[in-house]
Formats: structure tokens, sequence, C-alpha cells
């Protein structure tokens, strides 16, 4: 496949910033979503130089807000006595363990499962994130998921 | 989803302050009109007249590094030396310069240029031979022409044997602007 240069982050920045800070606006709502556009881009910006290519950098940078958006409501959240007693990690988030589990799959399709069960968002924003149509989020999914059964069986 | 002004500078103060970026860029107004300023972590890397952003963070990226943003904050020691400048009140800059990516030839034009005083001028012949290349007037020339940072390292004050402006990279009316400049701040 041909390979994508990775833009200068300034471009990268005023591509996506906009989209970003609305989707942590739907995650969190305006108040917060403050906070967590800043820390989103500066993470991004930290991971930004070790990356391989320029190719869904916007599925990237989703994935980066979300989790971002989930360590902030899970700051926010008092830990679950009864799970904290039991030594039990009950608030272990989905998408980690999906992540380890969805490493081998096309990125494509990995990006669209990751966002969509790990993270719960819905196909539009996942297209969003992917620069593609509703449908082709869709497919991607689910397409990723029978693979991952495949594998799994 | 337009982000809010105070919300963007607030990242690229953050960006700058934390230390994340190859390189940090702005543009400064001066009376020779706008100018692209960029320093990286190791100084003052380009100075180009009539900016275009796109290709100029294209070119430092693939020199310096991806990690290029437009944060103010970082420049201001550079601007505040230019605007010294401009009203006559510096004759030296104090600023450190990056020229990673240039051929070692052209580094040594460019420091040997870097000690031509304020108010003189030399030729291309004269800086060639000072740089260790009597015959390489054409080629320090085009060093001139190309020279990444302009007006700092003071390519204006460099003209032909027989004392013709000959040319500059930001067009020869802003070469004479800088000298005049000078001329009437010696």
């Amino acid at each position: 496949m041909e390979a994508v240069t990775i833009p200068p982050f300034e471009r990268f920045y005023e591509e996506h910033r906009g989209a970003v800070f609305a989707h942590l606006v739907r995650l969190l709502g305006r108040q917060r979503a403050e906070d967590a556009f800043q820390e989103t881009f500066l993470r991004a910006l930290r991971g930004y130089d070790n990356l391989d290519h320029g190719r869904y950098l916007k599925a990237w940078v989703f994935t980066i807000a979300t989790r971002v958006a989930v360590d902030e409501g899970r700051k926010r959240r008092p830990e679950p006595a009864i799970t904290a007693e039991l030594g039990m990690d009950g608030e272990r988030p989905a998408y980690a363990e999906l992540e380890h589990l969805a490493a081998e799959l096309p990125e494509k399709e990995r990006a669209a499962v990751v966002l969509r069960y790990g993270y719960d968002l819905g196909y539009d924003q996942i297209a969003d994130a992917l620069d593609s149509s509703e449908d082709a989020a869709r497919q991607a999914t689910s397409s990723g998921v029978r693979r991952l059964r495949r594998r799994l069986a | 989803m337009t982000v809010p002004t105070t919300l963007d500078s607030r990242f690229r103060d953050a960006a700058a302050a934390e230390g994340l970026l190859d390189v940090s860029y702005d543009i400064a107004d001066t009376p020779v009109g706008p100018l692209l300023v960029a320093v990286s972590d190791r100084g003052l890397c380009r100075i180009s007249f009539d900016p275009e952003p796109e290709r100029e963070t294209e070119q430092l990226a693939r020199i310096f590094g991806v990690r290029v943003l437009r944060a103010s904050r970082a420049i201001d020691p550079v601007k505040r030396e230019l605007d010294e400048y401009f009203a006559g009140r510096r004759r030296e800059f104090d600023l450190p310069v990056d020229l990673r990516g240039r051929s070692e030839f052209t580094r040594a034009v460019l420091e040997e240029l870097g000690r031509v005083p304020y108010g003189e001028v030399t030729t291309y012949g004269a800086l060639a031979a000072r740089s260790g290349r009597p015959r390489a007037a054409r080629g320090v020339g085009t060093i001139m022409n190309r020279n990444p940072i302009p007006i700092v390292l003071p390519c204006h004050r460099v003209v032909g044997s027989t004392g013709s402006l000959v040319g500059y990279g930001g067009g020869l009316e802003r070469k004479r602007l800088l000298l005049d400049l000078e001329e009437a701040a010696v």
C-alpha cells in the first residue's frame, strides 16, 4: 500500500480540532470538554513522532479523545466500594480488552471495532472518525467482528 | 464545531511550554512586511519573507521533525529583537541559530556571514575567501539567495564587487530598505 506521509502537526491539528472538540462536547458536555481538549492534543503530540504513517489520523485522534473522556469520567466517579473491597477490578474499561484482541485486525476494522464496542460510539461518529460513510463504518465494524470470531473459534 | 480562541491558544502555549515541539513558528509584522519566524529547540531556524505557512511547515517538518506548530509565545524573544532592530536600537542579534540540514560549506558561509558588522557591506568574493573557498563567489551568491535566516544572518550586507546590490531573496527593495535603515542608524 502506498505510504502516506505524516503531515506537519499544525496541519493535522487544524484539520481535526473542530471535530475532536465536537466529539468531546458530546461525550462530556461543554465545560469538561475544554479540559479534555487540551489533554487530547497534548497526548497526540507526545505520540505524533512515533507514528509509522499518516493514515487514519482522524480515527487515531478520536481514539485518544475518547480515552481522555473515559479517564475524565472515571476521575470524577467514586470507586464502587464493594468491588474495591473484594479487590475486583470492576471498572476495567472494555476498550482495554478489546484493543488487545483487535490488535491484529486491519487498521480500519480495528479502529471501527474499538470505537464501536470499546467506546460505544454510534456509526455516525465512527464514520466521522474514519472519514467514510455510515454504511462503510458499519461494514468495517461487522467484518472486523467476523474476523475476530474466526480467530477466537 | 469551532474551537474557542482561548482554548486554542492555551493548547499552543502548553505544547511549547512542555517542550513537545520540534519547531514553533508565528508570523511577525515588520516594516519589511509579515515574516514567518520559526525556532527549534536549538535556536532560530527560519525567517521567511512573503510567508506561505503551508509550504514552510512542510519544509520545516522535513528538516527538523513533524511536530511543527504555530505557537506565538515561543518566538516572542525573536520578535522582540526584530522590533529593536527595526527601531534602530539593536545592532547585533543575541539569538542562537539552528543550521541543521545545510551542507558543511553552506554552514561555514552562513557563520562567516553572521560576522559581517552592522552598517557595513562586503562582497560575494570576499565572503567566499573568508569561508575558505576564494573562487566560490558564485556559489556564495546562491547560498545568500537561499539564506534560511535573512536579516539575522545579514545577507543584505553582501553586494557585488562594483558595489551594485545584485540580488536579494526577499527582493531588492527590501535589501535597500535594510541597508538604508542601518546606514541611518550608524
